[in-house]
């Protein structure tokens, strides 16, 4: 009971505030409003927060961590542990998440956006019979120029659960990471993995407040519940959005190249698809998305995620695969015409 | 974009939403399910904003949930209704309202069957048969010149079909799927999915 009483759990049950309206709710000193105006109760699902008033506190990574390649953490190592976000820090309390007065804020912005956000990407999703392959561009746009050629898109979570990313990077960034503290925090607790279905309900739970200002989250979480043995329902692939949408679905595309891959995915994806056909038609949906979509290209990332946990192929240039099928296609055409004459 | 309907006959409901979770131009979901089960003969359906919806009837359900816990007995689909629309006028003024429209069907052992309409506005009514969307706009004639009071659970079908058969024809959107279901004193039913056939 010492982690609990670290984390100042209290006995939700004794907390009567489930019918009050959102108006009578607006004391400041009581942290349990922790998700702003419309707070549902949510420590009995197993989260818990201590009465400190301290602003938000994030926990910063030793040193060590951020050597280490943030491609490489989380990647299968059957020596460790199944779950290693990071080692603690010595000094440091178990984070908590509470909001000083006044946070998150009011729906009307009082700074004007500098330019308009969109969703300038693609990225997709599916399930199969030999788990979920989750594919993205790595395109970083802003506006018009490319702010990065070469960034991530797809953040694994835990060693078996990775989302896709699409909307404002740094939000994404931001709400993957806070999302995979608690779900270590679960396990810690509870001794076992949250599974996708409660990350997904998680994610779309601590984005509800920020409905309505500029954040913009909309994740695919992809994942594997269980171990060898499909022991739960097909349940592993989750859309959540920052407007409040959580579906769950066999085949998801999310950013403005998202109809582009739709159409091809729409043709080819089947249950029974292998490992390679999957792969080769998630590069293939980027591929053509990347083409036609401005706020998309450079790269592709594809991520497969089994019950083993995810393994991620080696970033590909379209650039150049886009070469490659220029000459095939030439090749095909000199050799027909060779034929004829 | 979405779109419900209730018929109330003489001792049943039966209410149809249609399966379609669309993002600007992209249906996300061909199969998605807009009706919460709040008890065993209380069904809500809800339609309307994105995120809203779910969260709000999720909300809902769990509170009725609870006072069933704590009371030892279930809400009464009246008392349901008004709890829910006493919800949507209290947030109705805050600065993040929900914006739903809700459909209430349930069968109470003393009063009998009722359908209760809510809108985002936090308007309630009890209504012999309703619906919601822009598909009510082309099938609240057809409800009106057919529906009786005293219909069949089959004459209810029906027109819950002409209804539907009308959308497709006419409605610009297409809505491939409905789910059908069914309350009466013997609890919640599922009846098979309606799908219209290419348009006449």
């Amino acid at each position: 009971m010492a982690l609990q009483d670290l984390c100042g759990f209290k006995d939700s049950f004794l907390n009567s505030r489930w019918n009050f309206p959102a108006s009578h709710r607006m004391a400041q000193e009581d942290t349990s409003m922790l998700f702003g105006k419309r707070t549902r109760d949510i420590s009995s699902r197993g989260l818990s927060w201590s009465n400190s008033e301290s602003p938000l506190h994030l926990y910063i990574p030793a040193a060590e961590y951020l050597s280490e390649s943030p491609i490489q953490f989380g990647q299968i190592n059957p020596n460790t542990a199944p779950y290693h976000i990071t080692p603690l820090h010595q000094d440091s309390t178990l984070p908590f998440l509470s909001f000083p007065p006044g946070f998150p804020p009011s729906s009307s912005p009082s700074v004007p956006l500098p330019f308009p956000m969109s969703h300038g990407t693609t990225t997709l999703a599916f399930m199969f019979q030999g788990g979920v392959i989750a594919a993205a561009d790595t395109r970083s746009s802003c506006n018009g120029l490319v702010a990065c050629p070469a960034s991530q898109k797809i953040l694994p979570v835990h060693s078996h659960l990775v989302g896709t990313t699409s909307g404002t990077s740094a939000d994404c960034a931001l709400w993957k990471r806070i999302l995979a503290r608690e779900l270590r925090l679960y396990q810690l607790r509870h001794g076992r993995r949250l599974s996708t279905a409660g990350a997904a309900k998680l994610l779309a739970h601590m984005l509800h407040p920020f409905k309505g200002t500029e954040l913009c989250v909309a994740a695919t979480l992809c994942g594997w519940d269980g171990g060898e043995v499909e022991t739960c329902p097909l349940d592993r692939l989750y859309y959540v959005c920052s407007d409040g949408t959580r579906l769950q679905g066999a085949l998801f595309s999310v950013g403005s190249g998202s109809p582009y891959a739709y159409s091809v995915l729409d043709g080819g994806v089947r249950w029974g698809l292998t490992v390679e056909e999957a792969i080769s038609l998630a590069r293939e949906a980027v591929y053509r998305a990347t083409h036609r979509d401005a706020y998309s290209g450079n790269c592709v990332d594809v991520y497969h995620i089994t019950s083993h946990g995810w393994t991620r192929r080696d970033r590909e240039e379209l650039r150049e695969e886009r070469l490659w099928r220029k000459v095939g296609q030439n090749l095909v055409l000199n050799l027909h015409l060779s034929c004829f004459l | 974009m979405e779109y419900l309907i209730g018929i109330q006959g003489q001792d049943f409901v039966l209410v149809a939403a249609d399966n379609v979770a669309a993002h600007s131009i992209v249906k996300m979901k061909q199969d998605q399910d807009k009706m919460f089960k709040l008890s065993d003969k209380i069904l809500l359906l809800c339609v309307g904003e994105a995120g809203d919806t779910v969260q709000f009837a999720e909300y809902i359900q769990k509170n009725i949930q609870l006072y069933k816990m704590r009371n030892g007995y279930e809400l009464s689909p009246t008392a349901a209704a008004n709890f829910t629309r006493k919800n949507l006028a209290d947030y109705l003024r805050s600065r993040t309202p929900y914006h739903v429209n809700l459909l209430l069907a349930g069968f109470d052992e003393t009063d009998g069957p009722g359908l209760y309409y809510m809108d985002h506005l936090s308007a309630l009514a009890k209504a012999p048969f309703a619906a919601h969307g822009h598909g009510a706009y082309l099938t609240l004639s057809i409800l009106d010149r057919y529906y009786r009071p005293d219909l069949t659970r089959d004459e209810a079908v029906d027109l819950l079909k002409k209804c539907i058969e009308e959308l497709n024809h006419r409605f610009i959107l297409n809505l491939p799927s409905f789910s059908v279901r069914l309350i009466d004193k013997d609890g919640t039913h599922d009846l098979e999915k309606l799908i219209p056939v290419g348009s006449k």
